[in-house]
C-alpha cells in the first residue's frame, strides 16, 4: 500500500497544508499586533488568554509540518510515537518545572527590587 | 567459516538483513534520532529564556517596543512585519523542499534540482533577513541612559512616545575623545564612545520641558511600561551612569541585558542550523545534478535532508512565538 503511495504525487496535499500554515500565522501576527485588551490584559493559567491562543497555535504549526512536511503521517505508528511522545514528554516536563520555578523566583526577588529613587 | 558479505550496496539496509526496524531505513531512523535531540536542545534553551522571562516577569522587554523596523521604512514603526515576512520566507522555503521530496518519489531528476534550488536560495534570504534583524537590534534605535544598578530609563515625549537621544541632548562640547591605539597605549583598546555624556543627555532634558521618562517596569493592569511624572524624573536621571545605544552582550537599550543575550543565543544558533542547512542542501543539490541518486534508484537522501530543513523551519515556529508573540 505505501509502495502505491510513494508514487502518486501528493503536491495538492502540500499547497493545502502550506496555506493552512500561511493562515495561521497570519492570525497570529494580526493578534500580535492589535493585541485585543479583551485577551491581552487577562490572566489565565500564569499568564494571559492571548499567549494561550498563540501557544496553541504554535503546537497546531508544528503538527502540521512534522505530520505532512516530514512525513511522520506516513511512517510507522512505533517510529511515531518513539520520537514523538518522547519529545512530548521531556519538554512538557522541563518547561513545566522551570516555568514553576522561575515564579518562584519572581515572587521571591520582585519586591527586593527598587524601582524609585 | 562463510565471511559475512555486506549485500547492499545503497545503504537503505540495516547489517542483518532486509528486514527493517520501524519499518525505516537506517539513515532515516538515525536522523529522527538526532532531530529528537536536537529539539531537546533547543527546548534547554528555550526554557532557559523562560525561565529568566518569569523571573523578570514585572520588567522584561516588550517585544513590540524593539523589533519595529522594516527595510526601507525608516521611522516607521512596524512591528512585527519584518518577522512575519522571515516567516513566511522559512516557510516556502520548506513547502518547496517537501515538493523536491515528493519529485523525488516520483524520480523526476530536473524536477528535485528546481525544487532544491529554491529551497537554497530561500535559505539564504532567511539568513540574510535574520543579519539584518540583528544589525538593527546591535544599532538601536533610540537610545537610553542606564542608572548605577544597571537598570534602563528611556526618554519619552508627552503621548507617551518613545524619543530619540538625537532630538533633544545638547551638545557641551565635551573634551572626552576615544581612546584609540594611534592616539594613546598601543595595547589598550577602547569601544567607541556613545553618542553623546550623561550630562549632555540630562542638559537637554532639562531644556525640554514635554519629555518624561519611563522605567523597564511593567503595570500589570496595563502591561505597559510604567512612565514616571516629570517632577520625579530627576532623581532617576541623577543616578545616571551611561549612555547606552543599541545592544550587545554586554548592555541592552531595551532594557534587560538577558533579553540581548537570550535573542542573540538562541537566534543565533538557529541560523547555525540553517546555515548548516544550506550547506548540506547544496551538496545533495549537486549530487542530484550529476545523477548520483538516479544512479542508486532512490531519492532517499533528498528526503533526510529534507526532514532536517523542516525541523529546522519548526525550530523557527517555536523561536517566533517565544521572541516576538509571547
Amino acid at each position: 500500500m505505501t509502495h502505491t503511495q510513494e508514487h502518486t504525487s501528493h503536491t495538492k496535499l502540500i499547497w493545502k497544508v502550506f496555506a493552512i500554515l500561511s493562515v495561521i500565522t497570519m492570525v497570529e501576527v494580526v493578534l500580535g499586533i492589535i493585541k485585543p485588551a479583551s485577551l491581552h490584559l487577562t490572566h489565565f493559567l500564569g499568564t494571559s488568554i492571548l499567549n494561550i491562543i498563540f501557544l496553541i497555535l504554535t503546537l497546531v504549526k508544528a503538527y502540521y509540518i512534522t505530520w505532512f512536511f516530514m512525513h511522520m503521517a506516513d511512517e510507522k505508528k512505533s517510529l511515531r510515537r518513539a520520537v514523538v511522545w518522547t519529545a512530548l514528554f521531556l519538554i512538557a516536563y522541563l518547561a513545566t518545572l522551570i516555568l514553576i520555578e522561575g515564579s518562584y523566583i519572581n515572587d521571591v526577588l520582585g519586591p527586593l527590587t527598587k524601582w524609585n529613587y | 567459516m562463510e565471511a559475512t558479505i555486506a549485500s547492499d550496496s545503497n545503504g537503505n539496509n540495516w547489517s542483518g538483513g532486509n528486514k527493517k526496524p520501524l519499518d525505516a531505513s537506517y539513515g532515516k531512523l538515525m536522523m529522527w534520532f538526532f532531530i529528537l535531540s536536537d529539539a531537546l536542545t533547543f527546548s534547554g534553551f528555550l526554557a532557559a529564556y523562560g525561565l529568566m522571562r518569569f523571573k523578570f516577569i514585572d520588567s522584561w522587554p516588550i517585544a513590540d517596543d524593539v523589533f519595529t523596523h522594516f527595510p526601507f521604512l525608516h521611522g516607521v514603526d512596524a512591528p512585527m512585519f519584518y518577522v512575519a515576512l522571515m516567516t513566511f520566507v522559512l516557510i516556502f522555503s520548506s513547502v518547496t523542499m517537501v515538493l523536491a521530496v515528493d519529485a523525488g518519489h516520483q524520480m523526476k531528476k530536473s524536477k528535485v534540482t528546481f525544487y532544491m534550488l529554491l529551497t537554497i536560495i530561500g535559505g539564504i534570504i532567511f539568513l540574510g533577513s535574520q543579519a539584518w534583524e540583528w544589525k538593527q537590534f546591535i544599532q538601536g534605535s533610540y537610545g537610553a541612559m542606564q542608572l548605577k544598578d544597571g537598570k534602563i530609563i528611556q526618554f519619552v515625549n508627552a503621548s507617551g512616545h518613545q524619543v530619540t537621544l538625537e532630538s533633544f541632548s545638547k551638545p557641551l562640547n565635551s573634551e572626552r575623545v576615544q581612546h584609540t591605539k594611534s592616539n594613546g597605549i598601543w595595547y589598550v583598546k577602547e569601544a567607541s564612545l556613545p553618542p553623546f555624556t550623561v550630562n549632555e543627555v540630562i542638559e537637554g532634558f532639562k531644556a525640554h520641558p514635554e519629555l518624561t521618562i519611563r522605567t523597564e517596569q511593567i503595570n500589570p493592569e496595563t502591561k505597559e511600561k510604567i512612565i514616571i511624572p516629570r517632577k520625579d524624573a530627576m532623581a532617576y536621571l541623577a543616578e545616571g551612569k551611561a549612555i547606552v545605544k543599541g545592544a550587545n552582550l554586554a548592555v541592552n537599550e531595551y532594557g534587560n541585558t538577558l533579553f540581548a543575550d537570550f535573542f542573540f543565543f538562541i537566534t543565533g544558533f538557529h541560523g547555525f542550523h540553517v546555515f548548516s542547512g544550506i550547506l548540506i542542501n547544496i551538496i545533495i543539490f549537486f549530487n542530484v545534478i550529476i545523477g548520483t541518486y538516479e544512479r542508486r534508484g532512490s531519492y532517499e537522501m533528498v528526503e533526510k535532508v529534507g526532514l532536517y530543513w523542516h525541523f529546522v523551519d519548526l525550530v523557527w515556529v517555536f523561536v517566533f512565538t517565544f521572541f516576538y508573540l509571547v
